[in-house]
């Protein structure tokens, strides 16, 4: 009895395990490392976009030295969201 | 001051406190420290008025009082040392548990007295082998 | 049953191998459907081992005896839910937890990230897989779970009295899931530092398991300490115990991680420090999980020596060699993207914490091995001991505290000189208004280090509350939401941010309590007669009357006591000591029961303000005749029993065990009727709930830090902020 169950578990974990190499046909391409690492540094300057805006807010920031960071933070922004549309461009392509 | 400059200086100050660190750590391990001896190494090099922690099985006890005295036995060799131990007594000291305690040499012979509070015991092994247990 | 769980493990062994080839394979040559299988193979682990798991448990709840670990760590009279968490109170068990938890996160992070991080997750999983065959093989092999035995005994040894207490039971857990998950950002590490991509991806991806790593981890070792407070006759809750510095030291390099990466991700900045310091944690953890069952450290809890030394060496050798020649490596890529700006901006403080963090652990790291270092180096293992750590940690804890409070109060980048004043003005006075408060207070200035870390904890949580309330002024401004309401949003729309100040806020309240409970801390060891009393600090406490119990499973002598202030009432308190029978037959029918495990039932009562504390010692010389001479009639009882026909004999040794059970509950009655003096320890210690509010605090705001936001509110965040920029653009 131990036996039966053994190898029918064997057999599911072999089944499984074995699914991707019996697929026939090619996988998604992946989004590319590049673009991949564009969106990576979008997200994470968006998120520093908001934090020096809460800053500013919560009074950690004179209203000069926010522009000042604001201004270029959205440069940096804007750097990246060109590289991206670049990087994609070049994918379709 | 241009930006290498700053960085070689904070660098350097970084490194500075950590071997200042370091060193204050080194001199007091080496200067605050006590040998943690056996039984037969506690016979042998202890000197009277210096502490030493012991390591050892306990292998008899009993209570005098309101202090315990209790034997603690050598890993290796047939020899044990009689201490004298005041304060707390750890929840699983018996015989046969392996202790560590704080000793200072009394005189010349080989009693030992216990530091007030310093028996610590091992816990009782859950990670060997239980050792047979009759029912 | 034991026999499939057995296959069940061997099995797990052959996946985990065949993940690693697969995985690799697949990253050099083969493609994606080679990493997919490798992937798959982490999934069908997982489901092995849960079922291996569920087997032994089984085992556990329905107390089968013929596997060797569930009668040696349990029995029929174990209450129901100390038999389930028996199962992790065996070394054999503990194992196959670590390994089940490590395939659960490990089938997690591998789904979350299953068409991102391409390039990484192959060698992420190897890196895993090379973990789970480690601990698979020594679960299969030296450390077996589904041992049997062919003659099940009857009865189980039961789970040590020591352990039986909730704490306990999740103290493992909690440690290992810490454990596990850091093993996660530690493969992704290696995975990053193998193929060269080296910025914030990998982070990204493994932020929230570091981050909950820390938070198990911690919660583990807060467990531990109040299990140590409540239940072990010491009355501490710390001692720089090796086993207590294993799990902290990891906990340590966690907290610099968790805020270390953030630099890297605004900044590009500390790559080598970020991808060194989780690689150290990750070997601290593995370390940690050795030292606790090697026996290599003398400690209350260093099980003794296992068989299990030799591997973890390797392995730890292996993790460590392989870290250091990985940076070396690649030390290239691993250049900073920008440089510090400024000394005075959240990045600095940052820094400054790092260092202290780490400065922590290699204190600690060599205090606690030292023994090890000086045989290696003298021949003679000299041990240092906790008065060794006091004047490192108590130093870099305030600097550690005071950071905390800074940090919230400064911007990132830089800082304005003028918001700087603002900003700091009022948990600056908050802070002063406390030390001179304290001043007046008589006798908190004999003690500076205490007054010290009150003062800033002061600062640190009047700094938390001032950004707290300029977040919700802030939002107010903007929603003319009612304060509740802006609190909520506030809070649910940085979680990062405000999770993170509140964390501050609750180690502030714990460090507090961890000062004056140590530095203020009243202790007297007395001998009482029922009817005396002792003062402990303004306390009267009373020896009311003695109390007793017996039962086939244990003996205990207590004592029944009142604590008086000023003359009112207070508490009434209770603590006894329990003595469980050995099994050792040769030690006397009677003697049996106080040469076995011993317990203490501490009389603890716990305020806002002081706990007190208590246990009794009692002292069994008085006794100790009565003993020997029920040894010796029983024994002569019993040899005569032997001597009779076996059918007889056996309705005789049936009499004889009542007659013992009579004999013990005489020997109870006798502590009750005719009580003599016992030992008793009295501490009345101050704020040691702080201790556990201020964790309470802390996994809330973990708690709050860790929780996912939605994917529909980040992707609108998202696309708003492509608006306005494309605006910009325009």
């Amino acid at each position: 009895m131990d036996f039966v169950i053994v190898l029918v578990i064997l057999a599911a974990v072999v089944y499984v395990v074995s699914a991707p190499l019996r697929r026939t046909g090619e996988a998604a391409p992946s989004p590319g490392a590049e673009i991949a690492d564009l969106e990576a540094a979008r997200e994470a300057k968006y998120r520093e976009i908001r934090d020096a805006e809460l800053d500013h807010r919560t009074g950690k920031l004179s209203d000069d030295d926010f522009e000042a960071i604001d201004r270029s933070l959205r440069a940096e922004a804007i750097e990246i969201l060109q590289a991206l549309d670049g990087a994609k461009a070049e994918r379709a392509g | 001051m241009d930006p290498s400059r700053k960085r070689a200086i904070r660098l350097t100050v970084a490194l500075t406190a950590a071997l200042l660190l370091a060193s204050a750590l080194v001199y007091t391990s080496f200067s605050a420290g006590r040998d943690e001896l056996t039984a037969s190494q506690l016979l042998h090099q202890a000197v009277p008025g210096k502490s030493y922690i012991l390591a050892g099985t306990v292998i008899s006890q009993q209570r005098d009082g309101s202090a315990l005295l209790f034997r603690v036995r050598d890993p290796k060799l047939h020899v044990s040392v009689p201490v004298r131990y005041t304060g707390i007594i750890p929840d699983p000291f018996a015989v046969g548990r392996g202790v560590l305690v704080t000793v200072q040499k009394q005189g010349s012979d080989t009693q030992f007295v216990g530091e007030q509070d310093s028996l610590t015991t091992k816990c009782p092994s859950k990670y060997q082998a239980a050792a047979g247990s009759k029912y | 049953m034991a026999l499939v769980g057995r296959a069940l493990l061997i099995l797990g062994l052959g996946v985990s191998v065949y993940g690693i080839g697969a995985s690799l394979y697949g990253a050099l040559q083969g493609g994606q459907r080679w990493v997919d299988s490798g992937r798959r193979a982490v999934y069908a682990l997982a489901g092995v081992m849960t079922l291996a798991f569920v087997i032994l448990e089984a085992a556990f709840l329905r107390s089968d005896f013929s596997f060797n670990v569930v009668a040696g760590h349990s029995s029929t009279t174990t209450p129901t839910f100390y038999k389930a968490t028996a199962a992790w109170s065996s070394q054999e068990g503990s194992l196959l937890l670590w390994v089940w938890l490590l395939s659960l996160w490990s089938s997690l992070i591998l789904f979350l990230t299953r068409r991102k991080v391409r390039e990484i997750t192959p060698y992420a999983t190897a890196v895993l897989l090379g973990f789970a065959t480690f601990f698979g093989s020594l679960t299969a092999f030296f450390a077996n779970p589904f041992a049997t035995t062919a003659n099940p005994p009857s009865e189980g040894a039961g789970l040590n009295p020591l352990l039986r207490h909730a704490s306990m039971m999740f103290h493992p857990p909690m440690l290992y899931s810490g454990y596990t998950l850091l093993a996660i950002p530690f493969a992704f590490a290696i995975g990053a530092l193998i193929t060269r991509r080296l910025n914030s991806e990998w982070i990204q991806v493994t932020r929230r398991f570091a981050l909950a790593a820390w938070l198990f981890l911690g919660i583990g070792i807060l467990l531990g300490a109040r299990w140590s407070y409540t239940e072990l006759g010491w009355g501490g809750y710390w001692a720089w115990d090796p086993v207590e510095n294993a799990a902290l030291m990891p906990w340590l390099c966690c907290t610099a991680f968790i805020h270390s990466i953030m630099i890297q991700e605004k900044r590009g900045m500390l790559k080598v420090w970020n991808a060194s310091l989780i690689l150290a944690s990750g070997t601290l953890a593995v370390l940690g999980t050795f030292l606790v069952r090697s026996g290599i450290l003398d400690s209350i809890h260093a099980f003794g020596a296992s068989t299990l030394g030799v591997p973890f060496v390797i392995l730890l050798g292996v993790m460590v060699t392989g870290s250091v020649a990985l940076i070396i490596w690649r030390r290239a890529d691993l250049r900073s993207d920008s440089q510090l700006d400024s000394l005075l901006s959240r990045e600095a403080v940052f820094l400054f914490q790092n260092l202290v963090l780490v400065g922590m652990t290699f204190v600690i790291f060599w205090v606690t091995f030292f023994p090890l270092i000086s045989e290696a180096l003298t021949g003679t293992k000299v041990s240092v001991g906790p008065p060794a750590f006091r004047p490192f940690i108590v130093p870099l804890a305030l600097v550690l505290v005071l950071l905390s409070g800074v940090g919230p109060l400064i911007a990132w980048r830089r800082v304005t000189a003028a918001n700087l004043r603002r900003s700091f003005a009022f948990p600056v006075a908050a802070g002063l208004v406390a030390l001179v408060v304290l001043l007046l207070v008589g006798g908190v200035s004999k003690r500076p280090f205490a007054l010290a870390m009150f003062c800033l904890g002061t600062f640190v949580i009047a700094s938390v509350g001032q950004e707290l309330w300029r977040g919700v002024r802030a939002r107010r401004a903007m929603t003319r939401d009612p304060v509740p309401r802006a609190f909520l949003q506030l809070i649910r729309r940085n979680r990062r941010r405000y999770g993170g100040y509140i964390v501050h806020a609750g180690l502030a309240v714990l460090l507090i309590g961890v000062a004056a409970s140590s530095s203020f801390q009243h202790s007297h060891d007395v001998v009482l007669r029922p009817g005396q009393q002792a003062v402990v600090d303004g306390y009267r406490i009373t020896y009311v009357r003695p109390i007793a119990r017996a039962t086939a499973e244990k003996i205990s002598f207590g004592a029944v006591l009142d604590v008086a202030k000023g003359g009112r009432h207070v508490q009434t308190l209770t603590t006894t000591r329990g003595f469980y029978p050995a099994q050792d037959p040769t030690l006397g029918v009677v003697g049996r029961f106080f040469n076995g495990e011993e317990e203490s039932q501490v009389g603890l009562r716990a305020g806002l303000t002081k706990d007190i504390w208590t246990v009794i010692s009692p002292d069994l010389t008085p006794i100790q005749p009565l003993i020997n001479q029920g040894d010796q009639v029983f024994l002569k009882a019993m040899s005569a029993a032997a001597a009779l026909p076996p059918a007889q004999a056996r309705a005789q040794i049936t009499n004889l065990f009542a007659a013992r059970d009579a004999a013990i509950g005489a020997l109870a009655d006798r502590w009750v009727r005719h009580p003599w003096a016992a030992e008793f320890l009295l501490i009345v210690s101050p704020l040691v709930t702080w201790i556990w509010l201020g964790a309470i605090v802390i996994a809330i705001g973990g708690l709050i830090a860790l929780w996912p936001v939605p994917v529909l509110a980040r992707r609108r965040a998202t696309s708003a902020y492509a608006a306005r920029l494309a605006r910009e653009l325009a």
